[in-house]
């Protein structure tokens, strides 16, 4: 790792000061990517505001079908939340899967959409549930915040606060980890929201990052059981292909990861 | 530099490391607790898990600057009055081990798991919250024995002390 500088941010407003005061700083949140890369010397930032600390931006509250997360909320605090189980079982089940124990205890939901790796399990999560990331400066909707692989929306020093939910009548999320990195190589979260309406967010196959699959969501829109999309076809032209699975396969993958979404959200 | 202080083992300590160092440098370079390991240094392998505020973590996944102000627990301080901590003494019991370099992040992250769960352990849940921690000599089939164990006896002292 080469030498950065370490700062603790104690409110929203002082951890965006301390981004500002330098071109090359960069949030620090869990940690559980930013450090690693570090270590890689793959990011090299002169400067390191940690989030940890800063209590605005902590905890998870459930109202009246309205669901906020703080975005310095672990994963593990989102999987063990009685309230997200209840309101959004889908998304409880997902954080309870990221990364393993330990991961989960620092890894937050901030820091994962931020960086929105093409294999991470959140951006499926809020893309299907039409999240509303709430940043220092705006709030940005799931579909225009996620603008592909490794790329937000967020501007420089623009700090996420909080993701706000509405919660669906169904949720579920189901991945195909790799077997040896355990990333997804294809995750699919299903939801049903209030309206009617499906939505269904694809992670790890698509060159682009997460996206939405619009064949399966008119499928479920019409009939939410797992037999509906029996006759469906992924098309597999815009999806990665690498030494772990070929884009015919991960389009294959996205089709049984849904059916098995839809079977978890019951 | 950073100036850190933190209660280790609880013992508050104090000392003056790089902005960039590692918790776990500091905890094995500054203050010479050289249980703690550090195996894959890329976040997978869990040898290197201690408790920071109560909750495991992989200490090569953190700076020593993030931790400063809280309580962190190594493997050297589990054990009390010259007695084995009972996940320890079911290690030893059911030779959940072979060349034992993952061990001291094996324990952590079982004595975080039994907390966790309350001591309500199946062998499917050992497993997959083992998921953090790689062993390359027993095949984990010990491992798994000796949490369970340890599991089922600390919910037994719990239950005495209670009564």
């Amino acid at each position: 790792m080469y030498a950065t500088n370490y700062h603790r941010a104690s409110s929203v407003e002082d951890a965006v000061k301390l981004a500002s005061a330098n071109d090359e700083a960069k949030y620090l949140s869990g940690g559980q990517t930013l450090l690693p890369t570090m270590k890689q010397r793959l990011a090299a930032p002169s400067d390191l505001v940690d989030l940890r600390h800063v209590s605005g931006l902590k905890g998870i509250s459930v109202s009246g079908g309205s669901i906020r997360i703080g975005a310095a909320t672990t994963h593990a605090e989102v999987a063990s939340s009685t309230e997200i189980a209840s309101a959004c079982p889908g998304l409880a089940h997902l954080a309870a899967h990221i990364g393993d124990p330990h991961v989960r205890h620092m890894g937050t939901i901030g820091g994962s959409i931020a960086n929105n790796d093409p294999a991470a399990d959140y951006p499926a999560g809020l893309m299907a549930l039409n999240a509303t990331i709430v940043t220092n400066k705006r709030s940005i909707g799931a579909d225009d915040f996620f603008t592909g692989m490794f790329d937000t929306a967020l501007e420089d020093g623009e700090l996420i606060v909080a993701v706000e939910i509405k919660a669906p009548s169904k949720s579920g999320y189901a991945k195909f980890p790799n077997p040896a990195s355990r990333y997804a190589m294809t995750g699919v979260f299903v939801a049903k929201h209030g309206d009617g309406s499906v939505r269904v967010a694809v992670t790890g196959a698509g060159s682009g990052g997460v996206f939405r699959q619009s064949d399966i969501e008119q499928a479920l829109a019409s009939n939410f059981s797992a037999g509906a999309l029996d006759g469906i076809t992924v098309d597999d032209s815009d999806l990665m292909s690498d030494i772990h699975a070929s884009s015919a396969y991960r389009a294959n993958l996205v089709k049984v990861m849904a059916k098995r979404a839809v079977a978890a959200a019951g | 530099m950073a100036n850190v202080s933190m209660t280790v083992n609880g013992r508050s300590v104090s000392g003056q490391c790089e902005d960039r160092t590692l918790l776990v440098q500091f905890i094995r370079e500054n203050l010479g607790l050289t249980g703690t390991h550090v195996g894959c240094d890329t976040s997978q392998c869990g040898a290197c898990v201690v408790h920071v505020d109560g909750k495991a973590v992989k200490s090569c996944t953190m700076l020593a600057a993030q931790a400063d102000g809280s309580e962190v627990v190594t493997i050297e301080g589990l054990s009390s009055g010259g007695e084995l901590h009972p996940v320890q003494a079911a290690f030893r019991e059911h030779h959940g081990l072979q060349c034992g370099f993952c061990t001291p992040g094996m324990i952590m992250s079982a004595v975080d798991m039994i907390k966790r769960h309350d001591g309500q352990l199946d062998e499917k849940t050992v497993r997959q919250e083992l998921e953090g921690n790689i062993c390359r000599c027993t095949g984990y089939h010990n491992i798994v024995k000796a949490v369970l164990d340890a599991a089922s006896k600390m919910g037994e002292g719990a239950k005495v002390a209670a009564e």
